[in-house]
């Protein structure tokens, strides 16, 4: 019950920080509209290629806007060793990764859910018939790559070049949930039966929980001195 | 030499501590043992070992040899125990900017999973005169009044055990004299402190206990009367004289 309300404080913690000086967020969207506007302007796609393009051009802008936020969300930690605060108390230290995950989870959603409505405009493509199955895929997939964002930002946080080691360090490894990602997405934007493609939303789903329990559980080695 | 307290058993202890980063060795076997009602001033030079020291009895950092018990346990075999009894204040403050006074204080309490939190808010901030900056983001809070809301974190859990490092840095004349006061009357609740500072005479005038630092080994543990105050404020100037040279 402590762990709980522990992950709720650092949760709600993060929420009002953010909503303080929206760095975050604000940082996030914008370079992912940038993304879909640039290949919107460059390619000028129609119909089939709209759908042919989508997934995998919105998870790169989904993988890059994630790094921004991933590298921004221990920056409040830093400052003032906040984290080296948290640390003083009699706190699991898995509980400040879920807690900073759940935080990383939601500012994602809110970013991912802006870049989704302004693809749909700028390409003008309707995700509503597949928002199902796109929702759930694209959850797993993200609930991955955040799952491997927040513990590779807290390695990345004490070193010295760290907004380039965090791309450096995770892209290697997310690189299974952007491929399940993309062709999950794909799958579920055409149309295709769920069955074509449920594969890759068990790969995400998978990679997520044995990433979110190994983090968990290495979270303590990540805050040593 | 290690100073023996005339109680048999000791709450906190560091046995052949040792602490090293890459090639420097910030402390060098050191012995401490901290009873109940204890008041210990670190003195020493830059660089003596006194902030790594009350980092490895505070739990943030794990001594490359040697043990930090609590009644005898090692504290990293059961960390939680050892943390709620201590209360760690250093140069860092361990606050968000963004977030204000009151709520920074709020995380710290959850965090420690305190019980009637009001009413432990409302004391600490009487104790160290936040009320009228409550409301108040920390970031735009000058030093001193930073260092004030750090200390009342430090206390807020009312710890068994209190590490301060510098406590007096940014205070102005009014808080060193009410933090000087609420430090000497720990000793008859049975509380514990450890502080740094480098105003010796200030020191002086809370702690019973001095233990002398330098190069990261203890040159003097013992009462403060019996300190050979001579030798080692000359040894503090030729230190600080051989650093400038």
């Amino acid at each position: 019950m402590h762990t709980l309300r522990i992950i709720a404080a650092i949760f709600e913690k993060d929420l009002r920080v953010e909503w303080r000086h929206r760095e975050t967020l604000a940082s996030m969207c914008v370079f992912g509209l940038l993304v879909i506007f640039l290949f919107n302007f460059a390619f000028e796609p129609a119909g089939e290629e709209s759908l042919r393009l989508l997934p995998g051009l919105l998870w790169i802008a989904f993988a890059f806007a994630g790094v921004l936020g991933f590298n921004r969300s221990f920056a409040s930690e830093r400052e003032n060793a906040a984290l080296e605060g948290m640390r003083l108390a009699p706190v699991d230290a898995g509980a400040i990764y879920i807690g900073k995950m759940l935080a990383n989870l939601f500012f994602m959603a809110i970013a991912e859910a802006v870049m989704v409505f302004a693809a749909s405009l700028w390409y003008n493509f309707s995700f509503i018939p597949a928002l199902g199955w796109f929702t759930l895929s694209t959850f797993f997939c993200t609930l991955g790559y955040v799952a491997v964002g927040t513990i590779f930002a807290a390695i990345a946080a004490n070193t010295r070049m760290r907004e380039v080691m965090l791309p450096v360090l995770q892209f290697p490894v997310a690189i299974p949930i952007f491929i399940a990602g993309v062709e999950a997405s794909t799958g579920a934007l055409k149309g295709d039966p769920p069955g074509d493609y449920a594969s890759w939303i068990k790969l995400a789903a998978g990679f997520s929980v044995i990433f979110v329990v190994l983090s968990y559980l290495l979270f303590e080695f990540v805050l040593e001195e | 030499m290690p100073f023996d307290t005339p109680r048999a058993k000791p709450e906190l202890e560091l046995r052949d501590v040792s602490k090293q980063f890459g090639d420097l060795q910030a402390l060098r076997g050191v012995c401490l043992r901290v009873a109940p009602g204890d008041s210990i001033l670190l003195y020493g030079p830059n660089g003596a070992g006194k902030t790594t020291l009350l980092r490895v009895l505070s739990t943030l950092a794990r001594p490359s040899e040697g043990k930090v018990l609590l009644n005898g346990e090692d504290v990293h075999s059961n960390p939680a125990a050892a943390k709620s009894a201590i209360g760690f204040m250093t140069h860092t403050t361990f606050l968000y900017g963004e977030l204000t006074v009151r709520e920074n204080l709020e995380f710290a309490g959850k965090l420690f999973g305190l019980r009637a939190m009001a009413e432990r808010l409302s004391n600490a901030m009487e104790t160290f005169h936040l009320h009228e900056r409550a409301e108040t983001m920390v970031r735009e809070l000058s030093r001193g009044y930073q260092q004030r809301v750090s200390l009342a974190r430090a206390f807020l859990h009312d710890p068994q055990f209190l590490l301060l490092d510098e406590p007096f840095t940014g205070l102005d004349a009014g808080s060193t004299e009410s933090l000087q006061t609420l430090l000497r009357g720990l000793g008859s609740q049975g509380k514990s402190l450890i502080f740094s500072t480098h105003d010796f005479e200030q020191g002086k005038a809370i702690a019973r206990r001095l233990v002398a630092l330098e190069g990261g080994r203890v040159l003097y543990d013992g009462p403060m009367e019996a300190a050979p105050l001579a030798a080692l404020k000359a040894g503090e100037r030729s230190h600080g004289a051989g650093a400038r040279s």
